[in-house]
């Protein structure tokens, strides 16, 4: 029987409210972390979450009744207490696959991530986890290349890639710059790096940049005979410029280009990635202003939800924290995330936050990427961590090293490699790291100065954003 | 403070990706480093090339790469096969990982008169 149209407010429950529903295959799932105002009932402001994210809005109206609003609605099916936290509980919704465009993170994180935010009846809320489902996933480009053709272009096997992002970060002529390039490389480097903040600045522009890192490249590769690479940065101001440079890098023989997703756009990145997939080029991505959004435990976006965005997006490299260098990271949460980023399948686990399964299918991998605050002692803990598919990075321990850089980059290839040795014959590296790069820094004097500049250096700050379990 | 010896011009600068910054293995390292491929269920594959063309993605096979094969003694013995009849070219080995779809590992067991 037809509805009929009855003016006025009602409770978001009412409708949006749906213990007995089973989510479909095909169903997108989110779980939210949400911290109401006080005295709001759990029910009534879990649903209002799910009316806020699809279709509805505060009161009825009269156009509801020209469609199938109970087709196209966002429900919220499940409602749990969060592990030693009574100021909030997550609320599990799940919106039919057809509320949003197919290939598109923009139009999905628009809906889950808009208004709702913003909601009075809500102290805070965090997107704890999407589950996308095959059917969508299939709908995206993904990462350009993957893990295994990126080896297969590099000829990289059986270890870790090992970077190093050219410092000072700003200020450097482009000339300077390349020479700081070309140090790293021929020193044993797969990679140098932008860092994120060098576009095109008046000191040092986009072009002359490229040409003499890529003479930097060409240079130390003839050398080590080995391949090289330099993650030319072309985020821009327009992506019209962006894709410019990219051209250019392309032009030029550049293996690789790097781009900020997060501060660049899921727009732009999307384009990217898709033309990166297209000219054969590798896209290491870079998550500035990633922590404005994700370290909150209680508001904002947890970042498995952008590592995910990143594999749909298109990107060969994403940046994961490191667990033991100077940015944060709990373990076991970014040990999920490394997952999400590298597996074709992981299974639902609240021990690493994770709180669907998700199946990727034949979509390629990203390589994590470890990066800041990371020496020589680390990389036994490093290569445990993160194994092989995976881009160890030292800035200032690589720039840092008392004779050069090139000492730097050899200290830390002599230290990945001895890891590398040492674990394929069953010894543990955590446990036994500093007889194993004591014995190797024997053949490196490179390694062994490393190793006494910085013997003390150890950033052990507690984490902010923990796992939820019952920590109290 | 030490000045990093690489060039051009000297040949001990060429570089062989996995191992290579190590010094060179002993017969026990490398039979270590072989049971590791044999471990991982990867199949291990022989290849060779003439010094001025290691740079290519494809040196040559050594006969068909070892398909099952988890005997460290038949892999080392076709290793060194391969080294007895191409004494001047370096010779590698691989572990191919046919669910990955790409090679695990590849280390050069030996070298030949470097370029």
């Amino acid at each position: 029987m037809a509805k009929v149209y009855d003016a006025g407010v009602k409770d978001y429950r009412e409708t949006y409210w749906m213990p007995d529903y089973t989510p479909k295959e095909t169903d997108i799932l989110a779980c939210f972390k949400v911290t109401p105002q006080d005295g709001v009932p759990r029910e009534e402001l879990a649903a209002a979450v799910a009316a806020e994210s699809s279709t509805g809005t505060w009161t009825t109206v009269w156009t509801d009744l020209l469609t199938d609003l109970d087709y196209y609605k966002g429900r919220c099916y499940a409602i749990e207490d969060v592990p030693g936290d009574d100021t909030c509980f997550y609320a599990f919704i799940a919106y039919p696959i057809d509320l949003f465009e197919e290939g598109s993170v923009v139009n999905i994180m628009t809906s889950l991530v808009g208004n709702v935010f913003g909601f009075k009846a809500l102290r805070a809320l965090r997107l704890e986890d999407i589950r996308f489902p095959i059917a969508y996933v299939m709908t995206c480009n993904g990462p350009p290349q993957g893990i295994q053709l990126e080896r297969d272009i590099l000829n990289k096997y059986g270890r870790p890639l090992l970077g190093c992002t050219i410092k000072p970060k700003l200020g450097l002529s482009a000339k300077n710059y390349g020479r700081a390039c070309y140090e790293g490389l021929r020193g044993g480097l797969d990679f140098t790096k932008d860092d994120e903040n060098v576009n095109s600045q008046p000191f040092m522009r986009w072009r002359a940049r490229f040409d003499f890192v890529q003479e930097a490249i060409e240079k130390a590769e003839a050398e080590t005979g080995e391949r090289k690479g330099h993650y030319l940065n072309v985020t821009a101001p327009t992506s019209d410029e962006m894709m410019k440079r990219a051209e250019y890098a392309k032009e030029i023989g550049s293996p690789i280009i790097m781009h900020d997703y997060i501060t660049g756009g899921w727009t732009a990145n999307t384009q990217l990635a898709q033309w990166c997939q297209d000219n054969g080029m590798l896209l290491h991505i870079h998550r500035a202003m990633h922590a404005v959004l994700d370290r909150n435990p209680h508001h904002g976006i947890h970042f498995r939800v952008l590592t995910k965005i990143l594999r749909l997006s298109g990107g060969d490299h994403l940046h994961s924290g490191t667990v033991v260098g100077k940015l944060e990271g709990d373990r076991d949460a970014t040990l999920g995330w490394i997952d999400i980023m590298r597996d074709s399948y992981i299974k639902e686990d609240r021990s690493r936050g994770i709180f669907f399964d998700q199946d990727w299918g034949a979509m390629p991998g990203v390589i994590p990427v470890a990066s800041g605050g990371i020496h020589v002692w680390h990389m036994p803990a490093l290569v445990n961590i993160f194994g092989d598919d995976s881009c160890l990075q030292f800035g200032g321990g690589t720039l840092g090293h008392p004779w050069g850089n090139a000492a730097g980059a050899a200290a830390n290839r002599v230290a990945v490699e001895a890891c590398v040795e040492a674990r394929n014959i069953g010894r543990e590296l955590e446990k036994e790291g500093k007889d194993i790069l004591t014995t190797a820094a024997k053949h490196s004097p490179e390694l062994a100065i490393a190793m006494e500049t910085w013997k003390e250096i150890k950033f052990e700050f507690d984490t902010v954003d923990k796992i939820d379990v019952a920590h109290k | 403070m030490q000045d990093y010896q690489s060039s051009l011009g000297n040949a001990d600068s060429r570089m062989f990706e996995t191992f290579s910054y190590l010094p060179t293995m002993n017969a026990e390292q490398t039979r270590q480093q072989i049971q590791y491929i044999v471990d991982k269920g990867w199949n291990p594959s022989v290849e060779h090339t003439e010094p001025e063309h290691a740079a290519g993605s494809y040196w040559y096979m050594w006969k068909l790469p070892m398909f099952g094969e988890t005997d460290v003694d038949a892999i080392l013995k076709e290793l060194e096969a391969c080294h007895t009849t191409h004494p001047d070219n370096h010779v590698r080995l691989l572990g191919l990982d046919n669910f990955a779809q790409c090679a695990g590992t590849s280390m050069v067991v030996y070298r030949g008169q470097t370029v």
